[in-house]
């Protein structure tokens, strides 16, 4: 028995610890914000938060999940738009969509560590978030006008 | 043509009207009946039929609802194209409400491919608005007891100025469903001036929804009591099971079955590829299971294809004498032997697609019926293939189209789909098919391998005298005529027959290609090898004779003038010549736009540092980039910046059009550094983002600038013009900075660079 917290509610989950959190996170709790791109941590589509921290969901087993505090998509906007979600808005980032998801949860974990990140440091932390739609310009002037809004 | 019905008291729109809503439908028939893609892959009835087509409905609450029957995958048509009806119907946008359709041939065409959804529905969501907005006018008219002519229309609500009355859309709803609908010649379309937006446009009604994880992609969709499906597909295109053993597989806990799926009867055309579908109660336990299944596989006349070997053969083909194209001249007799004669060889490979949502669908079987919910580009193609595998009447196929995770082509191809239909019909539930990325990269329908031979004699100045191109890639029409080895004239049509150099003697030619995996579109598909070749080709001539390439390039193309395709199979993408004609000016105006706007006068390319330039019309518009790179003492490339000028007449949605061509840039940048599939034993090599490498945050352009002409010419793509022009402008500055010249991509198997 896998206990955990998901967006701030205790959640327990009794089958294969095996599983990646991904596809309990989607399949089981039907939070479908977090997106399965590659299944093996190149793309970033799956990113979420543990402990505050972005991990891809889709090479996290539940066992490795255990005791953590999980934070998706979902929770970000749950109490209004976050800065990152209006400045993702501002700068019209998506195309598509299905990588933004990841790109925001990556992003916020960025800012959370470097309130001002310059254009290296945005690509750095960000090169692991793939944006086939190549949205990637407006993605740093996106996360540039959140650390503004956000210090 | 289309004509304007009034359907206020039919029931097309099931459950989103109330009784009395003003509801217009639109028998449309499609200005052209030759698709610039897809034509062998379509019936003759979808492409024929005279059918109901656009909606628009006015509820008495005022919300106006409008019907978007072309698939979202981050082009913002699912806004772009309602906006023009919004626009005419002076509707306020606020108002509006976007439903989006199933698949229905009564929609017209619905196949999201080609660039061609605001272009050829342009006119018909103008019609539709204006006429609902003429019937509210002549509603008022009668409600107020005055002449139509002293009413008119401000933002959702209708007003007699004299009187100074005022009533909104939706109070006079009712009334206007009862008003005959007008014929073409009553309606009065807006002037340019008063487009509210029209040429300003509009971010996506999904904007939000998009980044807060709320979008609903087929990735999403979800059904009570469905089943997960991962599907094992035959290693080698075209190979069947020998024998299975499941076993093992079905002993994973959460899987429920494992099930043949029928191997394809060629053409494989969008059937199925044939399989073993693990069966489970959620995606993970359906991928476990598949792991442990033991198959042995009869790989069929596909496993001797090796993609080192093929492409020799392409070149050596591509030497020899093909089919001829277009002729203009002697190129025989012009060609004297000697110094000034330059050859050269480009070679772009097999290219996936890879959208970040790999294919997945959801179909449930019931009562004879299917429903399908799919992130497709072409949901009529859905209903097609999953009639045909069922046996089934069209009709009895729903397809509900979600929001697609990327499409670029490869959605338009529905056997995945169709894959889940079969499956829930033999499970008696729903099923729902989720690939992985590896399924994704390993059968797709790639954009075609291609050598492209290049001659060309000069005279004194190094202007050509006599031009010879000859190209050689399995055409994708084979995957619906096996036999079918040399390109089809829509494909040649894409940057190669409509060569637009002034020249005395030019010979283009195509040569035969024999297809081992399934070939299809990819975003600008065929220009991307044509243009790389054209493009590439031109700057060496320049820079040989010492030339400026831009003003090489506008020496080539001469006098601004109307290309003449005369006794030339030349389909333009499916547009009417005289609506669509090729004219050299509008390129030659975005060369000298580009040339203006990137201060090219005053770049000059240095060792490690340089500038390149090309121009091409892709699916009607016409494109002009510059880039700039630097290179590394190591061999890194990074590109600072690249300019884009188009002409892409009137543009609807200026915001979405820079999106889209900011994006063609990175996914030209794809191409230009990783983009390859090989195969060996028929096998495909690639498997995920690890050996299919995509262009990540650090490696594309740091500022893309795109300049838009201002034109009233009609409009015409946006979503994949950008492309071309910008792999071999790319490839041209890599050679200004570095005097190696890239003829086979991608640089990351390029001895010179890789």
């Amino acid at each position: 028995m896998v206990k955990l917290k998901v967006n701030g509610m205790d959640r327990s989950f009794d089958g294969d610890p095996k599983m990646p959190l991904l596809w309990y996170v989607r399949d089981i709790l039907q939070l479908t914000g977090t997106k399965f791109g590659c299944g093996i941590a190149l793309c970033g589509a799956c990113t979420v938060h543990k402990n505050g921290e972005a991990i891809r969901s889709c090479i996290t087993p539940m066992s490795a999940a255990a005791d953590s505090d999980i934070r998706t998509i979902e929770d970000l906007g749950a109490n209004g738009l976050h800065p990152l979600q209006q400045a993702w808005m501002e700068m019209n980032v998506p195309q598509c969509g299905y990588c933004q998801s990841g790109q925001i949860m990556q992003a916020l974990s960025l800012l959370k560590s470097n309130s001002h990140p310059a254009d290296h440091e945005i690509d750095d932390a960000m090169s692991g978030n793939i944006c086939r739609c190549g949205t990637y310009q407006r993605i740093r002037k996106a996360i540039k006008l959140a650390a503004g809004k956000i210090a | 043509m289309s004509q304007i019905e009034n359907v206020s008291r039919r029931r097309f729109l099931k459950g989103a009207f109330g009784a009395g809503a003003l509801i217009l439908a639109v028998r449309y028939l499609p200005p052209m009946l030759l698709h610039g893609h897809a034509t062998a892959g379509q019936s003759d009835a979808d492409r024929a039929a005279f059918h109901p087509n656009l909606f628009v409905g006015i509820q008495q609450d005022g919300t106006v609802y409008i019907v978007a029957h072309r698939s979202e995958m981050g082009t913002t048509i699912r806004t772009s194209l309602p906006l023009v009806l919004a626009d005419e119907l002076d509707a306020d946008w606020k108002r509006v409400k976007i439903d989006q359709a199933i698949g229905d041939k009564r929609y017209g065409d619905q196949n999201t491919d080609g660039s061609q959804s605001v272009r050829r529905f342009y006119d018909t969501m103008r019609e539709c608005g204006a006429a609902a907005r003429w019937m509210l006018i002549q509603a008022a008219a009668e409600h107020w007891n005055v002449a139509a002519s002293e009413c008119s229309t401000e933002q959702h609500t209708l007003v007699h100025k004299l009187s100074g009355r005022r009533t909104g859309y939706g109070e006079l709803a009712s009334k206007a469903a009862r008003i005959t609908v007008p014929k073409r010649e009553q309606l009065q379309l807006k002037q340019p001036s008063e487009w509210r937006y029209v040429g300003k446009g509009m971010t996506s009604v999904d904007l939000e929804k998009l980044c807060t994880g709320k979008a609903m992609y087929g990735m999403d969709a979800r059904l009570d009591g469905m089943l997960y499906a991962s599907i094992e597909h035959p290693p080698v295109f075209g190979g069947k099971i020998e024998s299975i053993d499941d076993q093992e597989a079905l002993k994973v806990p959460g899987v429920h079955h494992a099930v043949r799926i029928d191997p394809f009867k060629p053409p494989a055309a969008f059937q199925p590829l044939g399989g073993v579908a693990v069966i489970a109660d959620n995606t993970w336990a359906a991928f476990q299971g598949r792991k442990k299944l033991k198959i042995i596989w009869n790989n069929g006349p596909n496993q001797s294809y090796d993609s080192v070997e093929y492409k020799k053969e392409l070149i050596e083909t591509a030497h020899k004498p093909g089919k001829l194209i277009r002729s203009v001249g002697d190129v025989d007799n012009a060609f004297p032997t000697g110094k000034n004669v330059l050859e050269a060889d480009y070679y772009v490979p097999l290219l996936s697609h890879v959208p970040m949502e790999p294919m997945v669908a959801l179909a449930e079987f019931k009562d004879g019926k299917v429903a399908a919910w799919a992130p497709t580009q072409n949901p009529q193609a859905v209903q097609a293939i999953v009639s045909s595998e069922l046996s089934i009447p069209i009709e009895d196929v729903v397809c509900h189209v979600t929001l697609l995770g990327g499409g670029f082509g490869r959605k338009s191809k529905p056997d995945y789909v169709a894959e889940a239909a079969v499956l829930s019909k033999k499970l008696g539930r729903p099923v729902k098919v989720v690939w992985t990325r590896e399924d994704d990269v390993k059968f797709d329908y790639y954009n075609a391998v291609a050598a492209m031979y290049m001659k060309a004699a000069v005279d004194g100045k190094g202007k050509p005298t006599a031009w010879l191109q000859r190209s050689v890639f399995p055409p994708i029409t084979s995957i619906f005529d096996v036999n079918a080895v040399y390109g089809d004239s829509p494909h040649l049509a894409q940057g190669w027959t409509d060569l637009p150099y002034d020249l005395p003697n030019i010979q283009i030619e195509n040569g035969p290609a024999r297809a081992h995996v399934r070939i299809g579109w990819l975003r600008s598909v065929a220009n991307i090898y044509h243009a790389f070749a054209i493009q590439c080709f031109t700057d060496e001539l320049a820079h040989r004779a010492n030339r400026d390439p831009v003003e090489y390039m506008l020496d080539l193309l001469g006098p601004p003038r109307t290309l003449d395709f005369t006794n030339v199979e030349y389909p333009n993408y499916g547009a009417d010549y005289k609506t669509y004609p090729w004219e050299t000016g509008r390129l030659r105006k975005v060369i000298e736009m580009v040339a203006d706007r990137s201060g090219w006068a005053k770049k000059k390319s240095t060792k490690g540092h340089g500038f390149g330039f090309a121009a091409h019309r892709s699916f009607l518009t016409y494109a002009a980039t510059v880039v700039e790179v630097e290179v590394g003492d190591d061999g890194e490339i990074r590109i600072p910046r690249v300019d884009t000028a188009l002409d892409a007449g009137l543009v609807v949605n200026p915001e979405a059009t820079r999106a889209q061509f900011e994006g063609a840039v990175v996914f030209g940048t794809s191409i230009v550094r990783s983009g390859e599939i090989t195969a060996k034993n028929g096998v495909i090599q690639q498997s995920n983002f690890n050996d299919y490498p995509v262009a990540r945050i650090n490696e594309v352009p740091t500022q893309t600038n795109v300049y838009i002409t201002e034109s009233s010419a009609p409009p015409s793509g946006v979503g994949e013009p950008g492309v071309p022009p910008f792999v071999a402008a790319f490839c041209n500055a890599i050679f200004a900075a570095t005097g190696k010249r890239v003829r086979d991509l991608p640089l990351s198997s390029n001895s010179l660079f890789g």
